[in-house]
């Protein structure tokens, strides 16, 4: 257990090691640091989770890191049953990304430099999940959003990518906004940051209100509140869930990576972390639900019409991070981690593929220039398959066992939006798994639509590539096994199948389900119907009636204008927020605050003092005499003032 | 005896010629003969102190000053020579690059 330090230091020692001596010493060789940093984190996160699973936690301060009056703030470790699991899932995929990144990046110009932020990011999320408290929560999770920055515009030269990085980092700024505040307001209540004592004190809290402007608000609403506040910026939830999709401009494998399996679960991982506060306030509960519920839908309506490989997969992470949202907001805590332990695996998978497949178009994105590359490429063709068919949830799947829990706990919930988010969720199954087939439709079947040149350059991805997309495979298929519903335990007859639920409960308690075993039965075969109708009305319109899509399309013309535009959010926000901050930017803090406020006083003072010398230097004619005559008059009226003074 | 009076008045008479001399003439010589006439009339004032006190340490600090207003007035001759060569004058009219 001691050895839990190496987790997070070893890859922020391969960041210092790359970014220190990469650029002149390692240069083609600057991933073994970064690799052999992650893989030995890898191994000990196993030994960690080991431990765990016999029963050891820990809660340990390694270093006071401020100490100010009564506020204490340590480097402090917490390794508990979220934090293991956290550990693995970041671990994992980290380890297969390096790995991947190897042959994805091969011969660029930066390569020391992208295996540096990837090993600062890996750093910085073992910090996030490791924390024992908000402060170093909050240390990791700015981090991470500082690693997200330098990857999305890791191609910087590209105009496109440097504008999605800043705006990656300014959309998540007002979230991290509202989380500081709540970091504020828990200090201010609890009188410290640490986890421990505020979720065993948090209790107590529960009918405390607080004063604000005049409005006394419900004390564990509001800090659940501010908390969620920094998740929908991290988790990419609407409102706030328009960088996601641009950030698809870094390197496919940093998408998979920060985009898709650890970074942006941030956020749900924050709700689990605190559902001792959350699970004190219905509301915050309600709107952390139904705020997942709609970000699902909204997302995953985008993704039906999405052209580019990349996008559609991005649009699918939005609308899966809402998947567990609306879990953790039905008081499926469990289910909301496991679903986040699940996706990392299928969507990081999803990812890899489509880098995989951008690697053999030589950057194409547009799903319309490809088709047919099964031939080609039968390794992509099948892992990707087979992620798609999780996150599809077909039984048997890693995806199907997560998403049924969650739609269960939904459908069961006490909540009165309980009924409706399951059939938000419900819906968003069919659409998620009619999306996913239409891109395996469009890219790998059908007959190649790109130009001839493509065609011949058209070849299966290294070995350094593919493998890691088989090992994720097993993950995407098996990761979910660990959380066989109870249900279909007890028809094969084994008790407590669902060893995942038992393990989480420690930190994460037991959700709280009524219903019947045959409404469970059948809410788990919708969820299977939905899943496979999606992909047979995907298989019906890309396979069987190619022609039939683009008819579609023009029948409803507004509605796939929409869609397409992405509900045309992003020209809101500009119009609402962009143009209005501009217009400020340039007419009143430029216009009267520096030129008429600041650069007056800056210039004004100067010229003021330089009048006046002006003045005085007049009195400087270089003429001795005069200056002779005004010592002599000054002698003169000091001798008759001596003089008059005693008189 | 001569009392003490007379001596300042002297000291007082030859000070106010050397202001005066140093007020209105711009030949830069008889400027520097205005100043020595000043400190030869403090002078006189120190030394009939020194005299009026009875203390012999007036005469010693004079003697001191003689000396050093020697140096002093061979540095300013210097100067004034410097000063002839570079502009051919010595009136101190044409001397005022330093204004400002």
């Amino acid at each position: 257990m001691q050895h839990y330090l190496l987790i997070p230091f070893l890859p922020f020692a391969a960041f210092l090691i790359n970014i220190l001596f990469g650029r002149m010493l390692l240069k083609e060789k600057a991933h073994w640091v970064s690799i052999l940093a992650v893989a030995v984190s890898w191994v000990v996160s196993v030994m960690t989770l080991l431990d765990v699973i016999s029963g050891k936690t820990l809660n340990q301060d390694v270093y006071t890191w401020i100490l100010s009056g009564n506020f204490r703030v340590s480097v402090g470790f917490l390794i508990d049953q979220l934090t293991a699991v956290m550990l693995i899932v970041v671990t994992t995929c980290s380890m297969l990304i390096h790995i991947y990144s190897v042959g994805y990046m091969h011969g660029d110009s930066g390569y020391y430099r992208f295996f540096s932020y990837l090993s600062l990011f890996t750093f910085c999320m073992l910090m996030l999940v490791m924390a024992n408290n908000f402060l170093q929560l909050y240390f990791g999770w700015e981090g991470v959003g500082l690693c997200s920055y330098f990857l999305i515009g890791y191609y910087f030269d590209k105009k496109s990518a440097s504008d999605a990085g800043k705006k990656a980092f300014i959309v998540n700024r007002f979230g991290d906004f509202g989380f500081g505040i709540g970091i504020f307001v828990i200090f201010l209540t609890f009188g410290t940051v640490y986890y421990e004592p505020v979720f065993s004190q948090a209790a107590g809290f529960a009918t405390k209100s607080i004063n604000f402007l005049g409005y006394d608000l419900h004390l564990m609403t509001v800090i659940a509140l501010l908390l969620f506040c920094g998740s929908i910026g991290k988790s990419a939830q609407m409102p706030l869930h328009v960088w996601l999709p641009d950030a698809m401009e870094g390197p496919t494998p940093v998408s998979a990576l920060i985009h898709a399996a650890t970074m942006v679960t941030a956020g749900v991982f924050l709700v689990a972390r605190c559902n001792a506060i959350f699970s004190l306030s219905e509301l915050a509960l309600t709107i952390v639900a139904l705020t997942g519920a709609i970000t699902s839908l909204f997302a995953a309506s985008i993704g039906l019409v999405q052209n580019d490989i990349k996008r559609i997969i991005a649009y699918s992470t939005i609308s899966q991070l809402g998947y567990m949202f609306l879990a953790c907001g039905v008081g499926g805590y469990t289910a909301g981690v496991f679903h986040l332990y699940t996706h990392a695996f299928f969507k990081a998978l999803l990812f890899l593929c489509a880098g995989s497949v951008m690697h053999a178009m030589a950057g194409e994105l547009n799903l319309h220039k490809m088709g047919g590359l099964k031939k080609y490429m039968p390794v992509t063709y099948i892992t990707m398959l087979l992620a798609s068919l999780s996150i599809a949830g077909i039984p048997g799947f890693a995806g199907f066992f997560s998403k049924d829990e969650i739609l269960w706990l939904a459908y069961s919930s006490t909540n009165p939006v309980g009924k409706f988010v399951w059939l938000i969720g419900t819906l968003v199954a069919f659409l998620t798994a009619f999306y996913s087939f239409r891109l395996i439709f469009l890219t790998f079947h059908g007959s190649f639509r790109g130009t001839h040149e493509q065609e011949h350059h058209l070849h299966e991805s290294p070995k350094t590539m593919t493998v890691p997309l088989m090992l994720l495979c097993i993950g995407a298929i098996a990761s979910g096994w660990i959380g066989i519903s109870n249900l279909i335990g007890e028809l094969v007859g084994i008790e407590h199948l669902n060893w995942f639920t038992g393990f989480m409960q420690p930190v994460l308690g037991h959700p709280e389900g009524h219903g019947t075993h045959a409404e469970e039965w059948g809410v788990m075969l919708i969820s299977i119907m939905a899943g496979v109708s999606g992909i047979g009305l995907a298989y019906y319109l890309y396979i069987k009636r190619p022609e039939l899509p683009d008819k579609i399309m023009a029948q409803f013309s507004t509605a796939h204008r929409v869609l397409f535009n992405k509900y045309y959010v992003d020209e809101l926000y500009d119009l609402l927020i962009i143009r209005p901050a501009l217009w400020t930017a340039k007419n009143v803090l430029i216009g009267v605050g520096d030129v008429r406020i600041i650069e007056a006083i800056v210039n004004g003072v100067p010229a003021s003092i330089g009048g006046f010398s002006k003045q005085l230097r007049r009195l400087q004619t270089g003429l001795l005499q005069h200056y002779a005559t005004i010592m002599a008059m000054g002698l003169f009226v000091i001798g008759a003032f001596m003089l008059l003074r005693n008189w | 005896m001569v009392p003490l009076n007379w001596y300042l008045i002297l000291s007082a008479a030859v000070f106010s010629i050397g202001i005066f001399g140093f007020l209105t003439r711009r030949n830069i010589i008889i400027m520097f003969m205005s100043i020595e006439l000043m400190l030869n009339a403090v002078n006189i004032s120190l030394v009939a102190f020194s005299h009026y006190l009875q203390d012999l340490r007036g005469h010693v600090l004079v003697f001191f000053i003689i000396t050093v207003a020697a140096a002093e007035a061979s540095i300013g001759l210097a100067i004034i020579i410097a000063l002839f060569r570079n502009k051919n004058t010595v009136h101190v009219d044409e001397m005022n690059e330093m204004k400002g």
